[in-house]
């Protein structure tokens, strides 16, 4: 059960990772992880960043051991979740997608509750319960019903809640969706802090600040496959120039022809037109000098987006 | 703590919080019934002297029907709707399954609680019979194990189908459907020496009237050995097999 038979310090592995949906009721299966590998080291934060239905939560569910894997092989904390699930989930802490809380008790009783599932004694999570609250900022609201509490704060327990067994690793499939940027940034701070003190996060976002703020390594996710890795500096480096000129025009088409052979690169989106070159300024000269005239004009550091836009023509967030 | 406690745990903390409703609805429903059709219908039958009676005042054979009848409802209405919510996204079952907890566990730490339900409106039940004067407090407590084990074989079965139900809308129809005729025609309310002969035939292949019969046996006495080890037998395999397969699919639909 050793974490170094995989390795040192590789705390998952996965090699052609796969996973098949079939639907209960006959119809066509989908392959929502297509043969995927990837390692994550002790105390890494490391990150899968795609669009909607890349397959971030099926892999992730199958790392939990809560998700049967379909192919390939995944190993998790040295341990197969076919044979050992029990024992890996006991060091995991776990913040799905969708919150699963219970709405039926109060705060303080969901962090006592769970804590009884990993088996703790009732004294240790007591403990443990007011030392959460208080990371999670929910002191003031530890007696009242998860109802009252707004999207923020049930996101915070529910981190704080994936803690009660102190987890080696820690997952979190889209922390922060749906969160004010205030919220969002606590939150960060939050994680900050766990990666700190040593616990391994592997999280999956479709924000890219988020992507770039948290994780030491991450992998890009497109269609159940990975289609680019490395550290986002890395990525952004590897295939992006340093900035990126932004334009909005009356007639795109027509602008564009003019333009065309401007900067490294262009991307056409339907509402702008994006220039990727070393020194943005300078490109925005030069589109000057050919004449046309932008409605607005923008010029930004490239991004993790940038990345995946090369890498699949589309955008992240549509 | 054995994780199937623990899950037992979960549902006991939120039973405490309702536990005073339950208890005037397990009292007060078997008070209405025995003293509106058992008192009071129960003189006009008694006055009619049925022969499908046997001599048997109305209420003595009205009160283990409904106690049968009653542990069905518990065991199926504890199976049914709570299994639908829990599994659901935001249910109970996904947060327990992140843990160790194995779905095979929380089956059998929720199934206990459904036992424990089943159990305790059926001792409630019998304290009311008991105050009606039709059996005694000794006797009363034989139609426990029969109370129990008409309930589970309801409460197994139906709790490895209600994880996987897809909408609400299909618990109730198993309620319209089949509970409510069951209810009716299971020698509950007359006894089936009543119904056509090819109903009657059906009547005894159902689970509500093996629950029947096996605790109108335990209450008023007189049972025959045979017939009383077909009852358990029946109601056992049922039970047996509703937890086989219920184990099934809670892994299907827990671990997916
Ligand atoms: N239980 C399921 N049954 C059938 N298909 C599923 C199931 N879960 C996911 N899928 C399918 O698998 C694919 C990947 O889904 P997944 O939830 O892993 O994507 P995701 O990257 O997490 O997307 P999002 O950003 O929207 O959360 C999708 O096509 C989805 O429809
Ligand atoms: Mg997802």
């Amino acid at each position: 059960m050793g974490d170094e038979s995989a390795g040192a310090g590789v705390l998952i592995e996965a090699v052609g990772l796969r996973k098949v949906h079939t639907p209960r009721g006959g119809g066509e299966a989908t392959e929502a992880v297509a043969g995927i590998d990837f390692r994550v080291h002790r105390g890494e934060a490391f990150g899968f960043l795609g669009p909607n239905g890349a397959g971030k939560s099926t892999t992730m569910r199958m790392v939990a051991a809560v998700s049967p894997v379909s192919g390939g092989t995944l190993r998790v904390l040295g341990m197969d979740p076919k044979t050992h699930g029990p024992a890996i989930r006991a060091r995991l802490g776990s913040v799905p997608q969708d919150d699963t809380l219970d709405t039926e008790l109060t705060v303080r009783e969901n962090l006592l509750v769970y804590g009884r599932y990993f088996g703790l004694p009732r004294a240790e999570i007591r403990e443990r319960a007011t030392q959460l609250l208080d990371f999670a900022r929910l002191v003031d609201k530890a007696d009242e019903q998860v109802e009252a509490l707004s999207g923020g704060m049930r996101r915070r327990l529910t981190i704080a809640r994936s803690l009660v067994n102190r987890p080696d690793i820690l997952l979190l499939d889209e922390p922060t969706t749906g969160l004010d940027p205030q919220a969002r940034h606590l939150l960060w701070e939050r994680l900050f802090r766990l990666k700190q003190e040593g616990v391994t996060l592997l999280l999956t976002t479709h924000y890219m600040d988020e992507a770039e703020q948290l994780c030491d390594r991450l992998v890009v996710m497109d269609h159940g496959r990975i289609v680019a890795q490395g550290t986002p500096r890395g990525l952004i480096a590897g295939h992006c120039t340093r900035e990126v000129l932004e334009l909005r025009f009356d007639d795109q088409e027509a602008a564009a022809g003019k333009i065309r052979h401007l900067g490294d690169r262009q991307e056409k989106l339907p509402d702008r037109l994006l220039v990727y070159a070393d020194d943005g300024e300078d490109a925005l000269k030069a589109v000057h000098r050919t004449g046309v005239e932008p409605l607005t004009a923008l010029v930004r550091r490239s991004g993790l987006e940038d990345v995946f836009l090369t890498l699949t023509g589309r955008t992240l967030v549509d | 703590m054995a994780p199937a406690l623990r899950e037992f745990c979960y549902w006991m903390d939120r039973y405490r919080r309702v536990w005073r409703g339950t208890v005037v609805i397990s009292v007060a429903n078997p008070l209405l019934f025995l003293a509106a059709m058992g008192a009071g219908l129960g003189k006009l039958v008694d006055a009619n002297h049925s022969g499908h009676l046997t001599g048997t005042p109305y209420l003595d054979f009205l009160a283990p029907g409904l106690l049968a009848a009653a542990a069905m409802q518990t065991g199926v209405i504890e199976a049914t709707f709570p299994v639908f919510q829990s599994a659901r996204s935001g249910g109970n079952y996904p947060a327990a399954a992140a843990t160790p907890m194995r779905p095979v566990d929380i089956l059998g730490g929720h199934l206990l609680f459904v036992a424990f339900r089943v159990l305790l409106s059926g001792l409630l039940f019998l304290a009311v019979v008991v105050a009606f004067g039709v059996v005694g407090p000794a006797r009363a407590l034989l139609a426990a194990g029969p109370v129990l084990l008409t309930g589970m074989a309801f409460a197994a079965p139906l709790m490895g189908w209600a994880v996987g139900v897809d909408r609400q809308s299909r618990l109730n129809g198993l309620y319209r459907f089949v509970v409510m005729p069951l209810y009716m025609f299971s020698g509950t309310f007359f006894p089936i020496s009543q119904l056509p002969h090819w109903l009657r035939s059906v009547a005894t292949c159902t689970p509500l009237y093996q629950g029947v019969a096996l605790t109108r046996g335990a209450g008023l006495g007189g049972s025959h050995p045979g017939a009383t080890a077909v009852h358990v037998g029946y109601l056992l395999a049922l039970t047996a097999a509703g937890v086989w397969a219920a184990r099934r699919s809670y892994t299907r639909r827990l671990n997916r």
